[in-house]
Protein backbone atom coordinates (compact mmCIF):
# COMPACT_ATOMS: atom_id res chain seq x y z
CA UNK A 1 0.00 0.00 0.00
CA UNK A 2 1.38 3.32 -0.80
CA UNK A 3 1.98 5.43 2.03
CA UNK A 4 2.20 8.15 -0.30
CA UNK A 5 -1.29 8.86 -2.19
CA UNK A 6 -3.15 11.78 -0.60
CA UNK A 7 -6.73 10.19 -0.09
CA UNK A 8 -8.68 13.29 1.87
CA UNK A 9 -10.86 11.72 4.29
CA UNK A 10 -14.31 13.83 3.71
CA UNK A 11 -15.66 12.35 7.04
CA UNK A 12 -13.05 14.25 9.16
CA UNK A 13 -13.03 17.30 7.06
CA UNK A 14 -16.77 17.99 7.68
CA UNK A 15 -16.28 16.99 10.88
CA UNK A 16 -14.13 19.48 11.49
CA UNK A 17 -15.63 22.27 9.31
CA UNK A 18 -18.53 21.74 11.65
CA UNK A 19 -16.78 22.42 14.75
CA UNK A 20 -14.93 25.26 13.80
CA UNK A 21 -17.70 26.65 12.31
CA UNK A 22 -20.17 26.51 15.61
CA UNK A 23 -16.83 26.98 17.73
CA UNK A 24 -16.41 30.33 16.22
CA UNK A 25 -20.35 31.30 15.78
CA UNK A 26 -20.11 31.66 19.69
CA UNK A 27 -17.42 34.31 19.77
CA UNK A 28 -19.64 35.88 16.77
CA UNK A 29 -22.35 36.00 19.04
CA UNK A 30 -20.57 37.84 21.44
CA UNK A 31 -18.82 40.34 19.84
CA UNK A 32 -21.79 40.70 18.01
CA UNK A 33 -23.61 41.59 20.90
CA UNK A 34 -21.21 44.12 22.19
CA UNK A 35 -21.29 45.61 18.67
CA UNK A 36 -25.12 46.00 18.98
CA UNK A 37 -24.85 47.50 22.62
CA UNK A 38 -22.66 50.09 20.99
CA UNK A 39 -24.29 50.95 18.68
CA UNK A 40 -27.89 51.49 20.09
CA UNK A 41 -25.85 53.34 23.38
CA UNK A 42 -24.16 55.53 20.51
CA UNK A 43 -26.80 58.24 21.10
CA UNK A 44 -26.86 58.38 25.19
CA UNK A 45 -23.04 58.57 25.19
CA UNK A 46 -23.47 61.62 22.72
CA UNK A 47 -26.24 63.29 25.06
CA UNK A 48 -24.72 62.33 28.48
CA UNK A 49 -21.16 62.37 28.39
CA UNK A 50 -19.11 61.80 31.34
CA UNK A 51 -22.17 62.58 33.26
CA UNK A 52 -23.89 59.34 32.71
CA UNK A 53 -21.35 57.70 35.33
CA UNK A 54 -20.84 60.35 37.56
CA UNK A 55 -24.40 62.06 37.86
CA UNK A 56 -26.61 60.54 40.51
CA UNK A 57 -30.25 61.94 38.73
CA UNK A 58 -31.77 59.49 36.29
CA UNK A 59 -35.07 61.63 35.25
CA UNK A 60 -35.93 60.31 31.83
CA UNK A 61 -38.73 63.03 31.85
CA UNK A 62 -36.45 65.79 31.58
CA UNK A 63 -33.15 63.41 29.12
CA UNK A 64 -31.08 63.64 32.35
CA UNK A 65 -29.61 60.46 32.82
CA UNK A 66 -26.70 59.76 35.26
CA UNK A 67 -26.78 55.97 36.62
CA UNK A 68 -24.35 56.58 39.52
CA UNK A 69 -27.09 54.94 41.60
CA UNK A 70 -27.43 52.04 39.62
CA UNK A 71 -23.89 51.73 39.46
CA UNK A 72 -23.27 52.26 43.11
CA UNK A 73 -26.61 49.46 43.83
CA UNK A 74 -25.17 47.17 41.55
CA UNK A 75 -21.34 47.44 43.04
CA UNK A 76 -22.54 47.59 46.79
CA UNK A 77 -24.63 44.96 46.84
CA UNK A 78 -22.27 42.47 44.94
CA UNK A 79 -20.23 43.21 47.70
CA UNK A 80 -22.12 42.57 50.35
CA UNK A 81 -22.89 39.36 48.41
CA UNK A 82 -19.68 38.97 48.65
CA UNK A 83 -18.54 39.43 52.06
CA UNK A 84 -21.42 37.13 53.48
CA UNK A 85 -20.73 34.44 50.71
CA UNK A 86 -17.06 34.06 50.14
CA UNK A 87 -16.41 32.60 54.25
CA UNK A 88 -19.64 30.40 53.97
CA UNK A 89 -18.17 29.24 50.35
CA UNK A 90 -14.23 28.46 51.32
CA UNK A 91 -15.89 26.51 54.97
CA UNK A 92 -17.97 24.43 52.66
CA UNK A 93 -15.35 23.51 50.07
CA UNK A 94 -12.94 23.47 52.65
CA UNK A 95 -14.94 21.09 54.46
CA UNK A 96 -15.25 18.72 51.35
CA UNK A 97 -11.84 18.12 50.44
CA UNK A 98 -10.08 18.18 53.99
CA UNK A 99 -12.76 17.53 56.74
CA UNK A 100 -15.81 15.50 55.70
CA UNK A 101 -16.08 11.46 56.02
CA UNK A 102 -15.86 10.36 52.10
CA UNK A 103 -19.63 9.60 52.55
CA UNK A 104 -20.89 12.94 53.64
CA UNK A 105 -18.93 14.07 50.07
CA UNK A 106 -20.85 13.98 47.30
CA UNK A 107 -24.41 14.44 48.64
CA UNK A 108 -23.40 17.94 50.41
CA UNK A 109 -21.55 18.42 47.56
CA UNK A 110 -25.00 18.21 45.35
CA UNK A 111 -26.97 19.93 47.80
CA UNK A 112 -24.76 23.06 47.56
CA UNK A 113 -24.89 22.99 43.62
CA UNK A 114 -28.70 22.66 44.04
CA UNK A 115 -28.85 25.65 45.14
CA UNK A 116 -27.67 27.06 41.63
CA UNK A 117 -30.58 25.28 39.96
CA UNK A 118 -33.11 27.11 41.47
CA UNK A 119 -34.64 30.02 39.38
CA UNK A 120 -33.84 33.19 40.57
CA UNK A 121 -37.48 34.66 40.40
CA UNK A 122 -37.74 31.48 43.13
CA UNK A 123 -35.55 33.28 45.05
CA UNK A 124 -37.30 36.42 44.66
CA UNK A 125 -40.34 35.16 45.72
CA UNK A 126 -38.33 33.85 48.92
CA UNK A 127 -36.87 36.71 49.44
CA UNK A 128 -40.42 38.68 49.24
CA UNK A 129 -42.42 36.52 51.48
CA UNK A 130 -39.89 35.15 53.82
CA UNK A 131 -36.82 36.92 53.54
CA UNK A 132 -37.54 40.44 53.40
CA UNK A 133 -40.81 40.30 56.81
CA UNK A 134 -37.51 38.44 58.69
CA UNK A 135 -34.95 41.47 58.53
CA UNK A 136 -38.08 43.97 58.60
CA UNK A 137 -39.22 42.20 61.74
CA UNK A 138 -35.92 40.72 63.47
CA UNK A 139 -32.43 40.86 61.76
CA UNK A 140 -32.56 44.84 61.12
CA UNK A 141 -34.26 45.78 64.68
CA UNK A 142 -31.20 44.04 65.83
CA UNK A 143 -28.81 45.10 63.64
CA UNK A 144 -30.01 49.11 64.07
CA UNK A 145 -29.65 48.07 68.02
CA UNK A 146 -26.13 46.62 68.52
CA UNK A 147 -24.12 48.05 65.53
CA UNK A 148 -26.48 51.10 64.71
CA UNK A 149 -23.60 53.07 65.39
CA UNK A 150 -22.77 52.67 61.94
CA UNK A 151 -24.26 54.11 59.03
CA UNK A 152 -24.39 51.16 57.49
CA UNK A 153 -26.81 50.06 60.22
CA UNK A 154 -29.16 53.41 60.53
CA UNK A 155 -32.24 53.56 59.78
CA UNK A 156 -36.03 52.76 58.99
CA UNK A 157 -36.67 49.24 58.54
CA UNK A 158 -37.89 47.99 56.05
CA UNK A 159 -37.16 44.39 54.41
CA UNK A 160 -36.71 45.28 51.39
CA UNK A 161 -33.17 47.17 50.41
CA UNK A 162 -29.94 46.74 49.89
CA UNK A 163 -29.52 44.03 53.25
CA UNK A 164 -31.84 41.69 51.24
CA UNK A 165 -30.30 42.11 47.96
CA UNK A 166 -27.24 41.27 49.40
CA UNK A 167 -28.32 38.58 51.10
CA UNK A 168 -29.94 37.06 48.20
CA UNK A 169 -27.46 36.99 46.30
CA UNK A 170 -24.74 35.88 48.48
CA UNK A 171 -27.20 32.65 48.57
CA UNK A 172 -27.39 32.50 44.85
CA UNK A 173 -23.57 32.65 44.41
CA UNK A 174 -22.29 30.38 47.08
CA UNK A 175 -22.69 27.23 44.84
CA UNK A 176 -20.45 29.06 42.40
CA UNK A 177 -17.81 30.11 44.89
CA UNK A 178 -17.78 26.61 46.88
CA UNK A 179 -17.79 24.31 44.08
CA UNK A 180 -14.75 25.94 42.01
CA UNK A 181 -12.61 26.49 45.30
CA UNK A 182 -13.33 23.11 45.58
CA UNK A 183 -11.97 22.13 42.55
CA UNK A 184 -9.42 24.02 43.25
CA UNK A 185 -8.57 22.45 46.60
CA UNK A 186 -8.63 19.23 44.82
CA UNK A 187 -5.98 19.86 42.48
CA UNK A 188 -3.59 20.87 45.08
CA UNK A 189 -1.12 17.33 44.91
CA UNK A 190 -1.62 15.69 47.52
CA UNK A 191 1.98 14.88 48.71
CA UNK A 192 2.40 18.55 49.90
CA UNK A 193 -1.04 17.76 52.32
CA UNK A 194 0.85 14.55 53.12
CA UNK A 195 4.32 16.05 53.50
CA UNK A 196 2.97 19.03 55.91
CA UNK A 197 1.06 16.34 57.97
CA UNK A 198 4.50 14.34 58.29
CA UNK A 199 6.14 17.50 59.33
CA UNK A 200 3.70 17.00 62.58
CA UNK A 201 1.24 19.53 61.36
CA UNK A 202 -2.45 19.59 62.12
CA UNK A 203 -4.95 19.95 59.26
CA UNK A 204 -5.43 23.30 59.83
CA UNK A 205 -1.67 24.11 59.81
CA UNK A 206 -1.48 21.99 56.61
CA UNK A 207 -4.34 23.92 55.17
CA UNK A 208 -2.75 27.45 55.97
CA UNK A 209 0.49 26.99 55.51
CA UNK A 210 0.69 24.32 52.71
CA UNK A 211 -2.55 23.83 51.10
CA UNK A 212 -4.51 27.51 51.22
CA UNK A 213 -1.24 29.15 49.76
CA UNK A 214 -0.85 26.95 46.93
CA UNK A 215 -4.69 27.31 45.90
CA UNK A 216 -4.54 31.15 46.69
CA UNK A 217 -4.95 32.23 43.04
CA UNK A 218 -7.24 29.43 42.08
CA UNK A 219 -10.23 30.94 45.00
CA UNK A 220 -9.31 33.92 44.37
CA UNK A 221 -10.56 33.00 40.45
CA UNK A 222 -13.78 31.72 42.41
CA UNK A 223 -14.25 34.71 44.26
CA UNK A 224 -14.15 36.42 40.81
CA UNK A 225 -16.29 34.02 39.37
CA UNK A 226 -19.26 34.50 41.96
CA UNK A 227 -18.55 37.94 41.86
CA UNK A 228 -19.23 37.94 37.87
CA UNK A 229 -22.44 36.04 38.72
CA UNK A 230 -23.74 38.66 41.63
CA UNK A 231 -22.89 41.78 39.59
CA UNK A 232 -25.04 40.22 36.24
CA UNK A 233 -28.43 38.76 38.70
CA UNK A 234 -31.08 40.83 37.75
CA UNK A 235 -34.51 39.15 38.74
CA UNK A 236 -33.97 38.31 42.27
CA UNK A 237 -32.64 41.22 43.32
CA UNK A 238 -35.10 43.25 41.42
CA UNK A 239 -37.27 41.49 43.30
CA UNK A 240 -35.96 42.24 47.13
CA UNK A 241 -33.56 45.34 46.25
CA UNK A 242 -36.57 47.86 46.70
CA UNK A 243 -35.99 49.89 43.00
CA UNK A 244 -35.39 53.29 44.26
CA UNK A 245 -32.41 55.12 42.48
CA UNK A 246 -30.83 56.44 45.61
CA UNK A 247 -27.44 57.01 46.86
CA UNK A 248 -27.61 55.50 50.82
CA UNK A 249 -24.84 54.98 53.00
CA UNK A 250 -27.45 52.56 55.10
CA UNK A 251 -27.76 48.99 53.96
CA UNK A 252 -31.54 49.04 54.73
CA UNK A 253 -32.18 52.21 52.76
CA UNK A 254 -33.74 50.55 49.20
CA UNK A 255 -31.39 50.73 46.02
CA UNK A 256 -31.47 49.56 42.75
CA UNK A 257 -29.08 47.61 39.89
CA UNK A 258 -27.67 48.43 36.44
CA UNK A 259 -29.60 45.19 35.88
CA UNK A 260 -32.93 45.71 37.49
CA UNK A 261 -33.11 49.17 36.07
CA UNK A 262 -32.60 47.82 32.34
CA UNK A 263 -35.58 45.09 33.20
CA UNK A 264 -37.80 47.49 34.65
CA UNK A 265 -37.72 50.46 32.35
CA UNK A 266 -36.86 48.71 28.91
CA UNK A 267 -40.50 48.01 28.21
CA UNK A 268 -41.60 52.11 29.08
CA UNK A 269 -38.67 53.29 27.19
CA UNK A 270 -39.37 55.77 24.73
CA UNK A 271 -36.97 57.65 22.39
CA UNK A 272 -33.21 56.86 21.19
CA UNK A 273 -31.87 58.59 23.89
CA UNK A 274 -34.22 56.92 26.78
CA UNK A 275 -33.17 53.68 25.35
CA UNK A 276 -29.88 54.39 24.40
CA UNK A 277 -28.97 55.10 28.28
CA UNK A 278 -30.21 51.63 29.34
CA UNK A 279 -28.22 49.97 26.75
CA UNK A 280 -25.27 51.87 27.77
CA UNK A 281 -25.84 50.17 31.53
CA UNK A 282 -25.82 47.41 29.90
CA UNK A 283 -22.55 47.77 27.68
CA UNK A 284 -21.01 48.81 30.96
CA UNK A 285 -22.65 45.65 32.93
CA UNK A 286 -21.50 43.57 29.70
CA UNK A 287 -18.21 44.88 29.88
CA UNK A 288 -17.39 44.62 33.77
CA UNK A 289 -18.92 41.12 33.57
CA UNK A 290 -16.68 39.99 30.51
CA UNK A 291 -13.19 41.57 31.91
CA UNK A 292 -13.85 40.24 35.76
CA UNK A 293 -14.50 36.40 34.12
CA UNK A 294 -11.59 36.56 31.88
CA UNK A 295 -9.33 36.98 35.21
CA UNK A 296 -11.09 34.69 36.85
CA UNK A 297 -10.46 31.74 34.42
CA UNK A 298 -7.22 32.89 33.91
CA UNK A 299 -6.64 32.35 37.57
CA UNK A 300 -8.36 29.00 38.48
CA UNK A 301 -6.01 27.84 34.91
CA UNK A 302 -3.21 28.83 36.91
CA UNK A 303 -3.45 26.13 39.44
CA UNK A 304 -5.36 23.35 37.90
CA UNK A 305 -2.56 23.84 35.53
CA UNK A 306 0.38 24.38 37.01
CA UNK A 307 2.60 21.75 36.92
CA UNK A 308 5.06 21.06 39.88
CA UNK A 309 7.67 22.96 40.21
CA UNK A 310 6.39 25.51 37.18
CA UNK A 311 5.64 27.91 40.09
CA UNK A 312 7.63 30.84 41.26
CA UNK B 1 21.92 2.24 74.17
CA UNK B 2 22.13 5.68 76.11
CA UNK B 3 24.02 7.37 73.65
CA UNK B 4 24.14 11.17 74.12
CA UNK B 5 25.52 12.22 70.75
CA UNK B 6 25.12 16.15 70.87
CA UNK B 7 22.11 17.05 67.88
CA UNK B 8 24.57 19.68 67.16
CA UNK B 9 27.50 18.10 65.44
CA UNK B 10 29.09 14.53 66.61
CA UNK B 11 32.91 14.85 66.99
CA UNK B 12 34.70 12.66 64.56
CA UNK B 13 35.86 9.97 66.86
CA UNK B 14 32.27 9.53 68.14
CA UNK B 15 31.34 9.21 64.12
CA UNK B 16 33.97 7.14 63.30
CA UNK B 17 33.61 4.46 66.30
CA UNK B 18 29.83 4.51 65.84
CA UNK B 19 30.38 3.87 62.14
CA UNK B 20 33.46 1.55 62.81
CA UNK B 21 31.12 -0.66 64.86
CA UNK B 22 27.97 -0.66 62.34
CA UNK B 23 30.31 -2.31 59.83
CA UNK B 24 33.17 -4.69 61.63
CA UNK B 25 32.93 -5.58 65.34
CA UNK B 26 29.97 -5.99 67.71
CA UNK B 27 26.85 -6.46 65.04
CA UNK B 28 24.40 -4.05 66.41
CA UNK B 29 21.42 -6.11 68.33
CA UNK B 30 17.72 -5.70 68.50
CA UNK B 31 17.60 -5.88 71.67
CA UNK B 32 16.29 -2.50 73.10
CA UNK B 33 14.63 -1.41 69.73
CA UNK B 34 13.62 2.44 69.22
CA UNK B 35 10.91 1.31 68.02
CA UNK B 36 8.39 -2.42 67.39
CA UNK B 37 5.50 -3.04 65.54
CA UNK B 38 3.13 -6.00 66.98
CA UNK B 39 0.95 -7.98 65.47
CA UNK B 40 0.97 -4.50 62.84
CA UNK B 41 -2.32 -5.03 60.28
CA UNK B 42 -3.27 -2.29 58.16
CA UNK B 43 -6.19 -2.26 55.80
CA UNK B 44 -7.63 -0.11 52.86
CA UNK B 45 -11.20 -0.54 53.11
CA UNK B 46 -11.78 -4.11 53.85
CA UNK B 47 -8.43 -4.72 52.26
CA UNK B 48 -5.69 -6.13 54.57
CA UNK B 49 -2.35 -5.15 53.12
CA UNK B 50 -0.48 -6.27 56.27
CA UNK B 51 -1.40 -9.11 58.43
CA UNK B 52 0.03 -9.29 61.08
CA UNK B 53 3.79 -7.76 61.27
CA UNK B 54 5.58 -8.04 64.49
CA UNK B 55 9.26 -6.25 63.48
CA UNK B 56 11.59 -4.19 66.19
CA UNK B 57 13.69 -1.42 64.47
CA UNK B 58 17.07 -0.96 66.73
CA UNK B 59 18.28 2.38 67.60
CA UNK B 60 20.56 4.31 65.67
CA UNK B 61 20.35 1.43 62.99
CA UNK B 62 19.34 1.60 59.74
CA UNK B 63 16.01 -1.11 59.03
CA UNK B 64 15.56 -1.99 55.21
CA UNK B 65 12.29 -2.76 54.23
CA UNK B 66 12.59 -4.43 51.11
CA UNK B 67 10.12 -7.07 49.29
CA UNK B 68 7.95 -6.66 45.63
CA UNK B 69 5.61 -4.29 44.89
CA UNK B 70 2.38 -4.53 46.89
CA UNK B 71 4.21 -6.27 49.71
CA UNK B 72 2.88 -3.82 51.53
CA UNK B 73 6.51 -2.13 52.58
CA UNK B 74 5.28 1.47 52.18
CA UNK B 75 2.34 0.45 54.16
CA UNK B 76 4.23 -0.59 57.27
CA UNK B 77 6.28 2.59 57.43
CA UNK B 78 3.35 4.69 56.68
CA UNK B 79 1.73 2.90 60.34
CA UNK B 80 5.36 3.69 61.96
CA UNK B 81 4.23 7.06 62.17
CA UNK B 82 0.64 7.45 61.55
CA UNK B 83 0.48 8.59 58.10
CA UNK B 84 -1.46 5.29 56.98
CA UNK B 85 -4.81 6.76 58.49
CA UNK B 86 -4.69 9.88 56.59
CA UNK B 87 -5.88 8.19 53.32
CA UNK B 88 -9.14 7.92 53.23
CA UNK B 89 -10.69 4.23 54.23
CA UNK B 90 -7.73 3.49 55.78
CA UNK B 91 -7.38 1.59 59.13
CA UNK B 92 -4.50 -0.19 61.48
CA UNK B 93 -4.74 -3.09 64.15
CA UNK B 94 -2.12 -3.87 66.93
CA UNK B 95 0.33 -1.94 68.35
CA UNK B 96 3.58 0.17 67.44
CA UNK B 97 5.82 0.89 70.32
CA UNK B 98 7.75 4.11 70.46
CA UNK B 99 10.43 4.08 73.40
CA UNK B 100 7.74 1.43 74.65
CA UNK B 101 4.95 3.69 73.99
CA UNK B 102 2.40 2.13 71.86
CA UNK B 103 1.28 4.89 69.30
CA UNK B 104 -2.24 3.58 69.06
CA UNK B 105 -3.13 4.04 72.13
CA UNK B 106 -6.34 6.31 71.96
CA UNK B 107 -5.09 9.10 73.99
CA UNK B 108 -1.86 9.76 72.02
CA UNK B 109 -2.08 12.88 69.42
CA UNK B 110 -0.87 11.56 65.76
CA UNK B 111 0.30 15.27 65.50
CA UNK B 112 3.00 14.99 68.39
CA UNK B 113 4.20 11.50 66.94
CA UNK B 114 4.70 12.75 63.41
CA UNK B 115 6.79 15.32 65.29
CA UNK B 116 9.03 12.24 66.98
CA UNK B 117 8.88 10.22 63.93
CA UNK B 118 9.68 12.38 60.57
CA UNK B 119 9.00 11.17 57.04
CA UNK B 120 10.59 11.54 53.47
CA UNK B 121 8.46 10.39 50.66
CA UNK B 122 9.30 8.80 47.52
CA UNK B 123 8.48 11.92 45.04
CA UNK B 124 10.34 15.12 46.10
CA UNK B 125 7.97 17.49 48.04
CA UNK B 126 8.75 20.74 49.09
CA UNK B 127 6.62 23.31 49.12
CA UNK B 128 6.30 25.14 45.91
CA UNK B 129 5.03 28.58 47.47
CA UNK B 130 8.05 28.35 49.94
CA UNK B 131 11.39 29.43 49.05
CA UNK B 132 14.42 27.33 50.14
CA UNK B 133 14.55 28.77 53.34
CA UNK B 134 11.09 28.65 54.78
CA UNK B 135 11.22 24.96 53.23
CA UNK B 136 13.92 24.30 55.77
CA UNK B 137 12.10 26.14 58.98
CA UNK B 138 8.48 25.02 57.39
CA UNK B 139 8.17 21.98 60.04
CA UNK B 140 9.06 24.55 62.67
CA UNK B 141 6.61 27.22 61.82
CA UNK B 142 3.67 24.57 61.15
CA UNK B 143 4.08 23.57 64.76
CA UNK B 144 3.98 27.23 65.85
CA UNK B 145 7.85 26.86 67.02
CA UNK B 146 9.92 29.82 66.62
CA UNK B 147 13.79 29.23 66.33
CA UNK B 148 16.31 31.80 68.09
CA UNK B 149 18.30 31.55 65.11
CA UNK B 150 16.63 30.64 62.22
CA UNK B 151 19.44 31.41 59.81
CA UNK B 152 22.07 29.45 61.84
CA UNK B 153 19.20 26.75 62.19
CA UNK B 154 18.92 26.54 58.21
CA UNK B 155 22.26 26.29 57.73
CA UNK B 156 23.04 23.49 59.54
CA UNK B 157 20.38 21.23 58.42
CA UNK B 158 21.37 22.19 55.28
CA UNK B 159 24.86 21.48 56.14
CA UNK B 160 23.54 17.80 57.44
CA UNK B 161 22.33 16.60 53.76
CA UNK B 162 25.18 18.45 51.84
CA UNK B 163 23.31 20.96 50.70
CA UNK B 164 24.31 24.48 51.54
CA UNK B 165 27.42 24.99 49.52
CA UNK B 166 25.10 24.35 46.60
CA UNK B 167 22.21 26.34 47.79
CA UNK B 168 23.50 29.25 49.86
CA UNK B 169 23.18 32.04 47.82
CA UNK B 170 19.58 30.98 46.29
CA UNK B 171 17.93 30.47 49.92
CA UNK B 172 15.11 32.97 48.51
CA UNK B 173 14.48 30.83 45.56
CA UNK B 174 11.56 28.62 45.31
CA UNK B 175 12.10 25.35 46.51
CA UNK B 176 10.82 23.22 43.41
CA UNK B 177 13.66 25.35 41.58
CA UNK B 178 16.37 23.08 42.90
CA UNK B 179 17.07 19.52 40.97
CA UNK B 180 14.95 16.44 42.02
CA UNK B 181 18.16 15.05 43.99
CA UNK B 182 18.56 18.74 45.38
CA UNK B 183 14.70 18.70 46.41
CA UNK B 184 15.11 15.51 48.11
CA UNK B 185 17.81 16.28 49.91
CA UNK B 186 15.62 19.64 50.95
CA UNK B 187 13.49 17.49 52.15
CA UNK B 188 15.45 15.24 54.67
CA UNK B 189 17.02 18.59 56.03
CA UNK B 190 13.16 19.92 56.20
CA UNK B 191 12.80 16.79 58.51
CA UNK B 192 15.94 17.10 60.62
CA UNK B 193 15.35 20.64 60.77
CA UNK B 194 12.89 19.08 63.42
CA UNK B 195 14.99 17.25 65.00
CA UNK B 196 13.21 13.77 64.93
CA UNK B 197 14.15 10.83 66.55
CA UNK B 198 13.45 8.28 63.86
CA UNK B 199 13.22 9.45 60.31
CA UNK B 200 11.18 7.17 57.53
CA UNK B 201 12.33 6.79 54.06
CA UNK B 202 9.75 5.28 51.42
CA UNK B 203 12.14 4.73 48.95
CA UNK B 204 13.50 8.23 48.64
CA UNK B 205 15.86 7.37 45.80
CA UNK B 206 13.59 5.88 43.44
CA UNK B 207 12.78 9.40 41.46
CA UNK B 208 16.56 10.10 41.85
CA UNK B 209 19.87 9.41 39.45
CA UNK B 210 22.91 7.42 40.13
CA UNK B 211 24.66 10.56 41.62
CA UNK B 212 22.19 11.44 43.53
CA UNK B 213 21.36 8.38 44.58
CA UNK B 214 24.55 7.69 46.15
CA UNK B 215 24.33 11.28 47.88
CA UNK B 216 21.53 10.81 49.71
CA UNK B 217 22.75 7.04 50.74
CA UNK B 218 25.84 8.45 51.53
CA UNK B 219 23.69 11.56 53.54
CA UNK B 220 21.74 7.79 55.16
CA UNK B 221 25.25 6.42 56.90
CA UNK B 222 25.68 9.71 58.11
CA UNK B 223 22.57 10.40 59.35
CA UNK B 224 22.35 7.11 61.36
CA UNK B 225 24.66 8.24 64.10
CA UNK B 226 22.03 10.54 65.58
CA UNK B 227 19.00 8.96 64.13
CA UNK B 228 16.91 5.54 63.86
CA UNK B 229 15.96 5.40 60.26
CA UNK B 230 14.38 3.05 58.47
CA UNK B 231 14.01 2.76 55.06
CA UNK B 232 12.01 1.17 52.34
CA UNK B 233 13.59 0.22 49.25
CA UNK B 234 12.91 -1.64 45.96
CA UNK B 235 16.70 -1.88 44.98
CA UNK B 236 18.15 -4.90 47.07
CA UNK B 237 21.72 -3.14 46.27
CA UNK B 238 20.81 -0.44 47.72
CA UNK B 239 19.67 -1.63 51.43
CA UNK B 240 23.00 -4.02 50.92
CA UNK B 241 24.85 -0.56 50.93
CA UNK B 242 23.12 0.84 53.72
CA UNK B 243 21.27 -0.96 55.77
CA UNK B 244 22.49 -2.88 59.34
CA UNK B 245 18.96 -4.58 59.18
CA UNK B 246 16.90 -6.28 56.73
CA UNK B 247 13.32 -7.01 56.36
CA UNK B 248 11.85 -8.85 53.53
CA UNK B 249 8.06 -8.37 53.18
CA UNK B 250 5.90 -10.38 51.13
CA UNK B 251 2.37 -10.41 50.66
CA UNK B 252 1.86 -8.25 53.69
CA UNK B 253 3.41 -10.73 55.86
CA UNK B 254 7.55 -10.31 57.43
CA UNK B 255 9.27 -13.36 55.55
CA UNK B 256 12.36 -12.59 57.33
CA UNK B 257 14.30 -9.90 59.69
CA UNK B 258 18.07 -10.40 60.63
CA UNK B 259 21.22 -8.32 60.51
CA UNK B 260 21.80 -7.05 56.58
CA UNK B 261 25.08 -9.44 55.99
CA UNK B 262 23.20 -12.51 56.99
CA UNK B 263 20.07 -11.86 54.72
CA UNK B 264 21.99 -11.57 51.73
CA UNK B 265 24.54 -14.40 52.68
CA UNK B 266 22.42 -16.74 53.88
CA UNK B 267 19.01 -16.18 54.60
CA UNK B 268 16.50 -18.94 56.78
CA UNK B 269 14.24 -18.40 54.11
CA UNK B 270 13.51 -20.28 51.02
CA UNK B 271 11.43 -16.81 49.59
CA UNK B 272 14.23 -14.66 51.00
CA UNK B 273 16.35 -16.14 48.87
CA UNK B 274 14.64 -16.51 45.90
CA UNK B 275 13.83 -12.71 46.28
CA UNK B 276 17.53 -11.59 46.32
CA UNK B 277 18.41 -13.67 43.82
CA UNK B 278 15.82 -12.00 41.47
CA UNK B 279 14.37 -15.51 40.82
CA UNK B 280 11.06 -13.24 41.87
CA UNK B 281 9.61 -10.08 42.17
Amino acid sequence: MALLGAEVNVGDLVFRGFAALFAVSIVLVLGAMALQMWVAARPSIAHSGWHFVVGRDWDPVRDSFGALPFIYGTVVSSLLALTIAVPISLGVAVFLTEVAPPWLRSPVSFLVELLAAVPSVIYGLWGIFALAPFLRNHLEPLLGKTLGFLPLFQGPHQGFGMLAGGIILAIMITPTISSVSREVLRAVPDNLREGALALGATRWEALRHAILPYARSGIVGAIILGLGRALGETMAITMVIGNRADISASLFAPGYTMASVIANEFTEATGDIYLGALAEIGLLLFAVTLLLNVIARLLVWQVARAPEGARG
Amino acid sequence: MTQSVSLLGATTSARDSTRSSARTSAPPTTDQPKMRAEALKAYFGATEVLKGVTLPVASHTVTAIIGPSGCGKSTFIRCLNRMHEVVAGARVAGKVLLDHQDIYAPDVDPVRVRRRVGMVFQKPNPFPTMTIRENVLSGLVLNGLRPKDPGELVERALRQVALWDEVKDVLNRSGTSLSGGQQQRLCIARSLALEPEVLLMDEPCSALDPIATARVEELIHELRERYTIVIVTHNMQQAARVADFTAFFYLGELVEHDRTDVIFTRPSEKKTEDYITGRFG
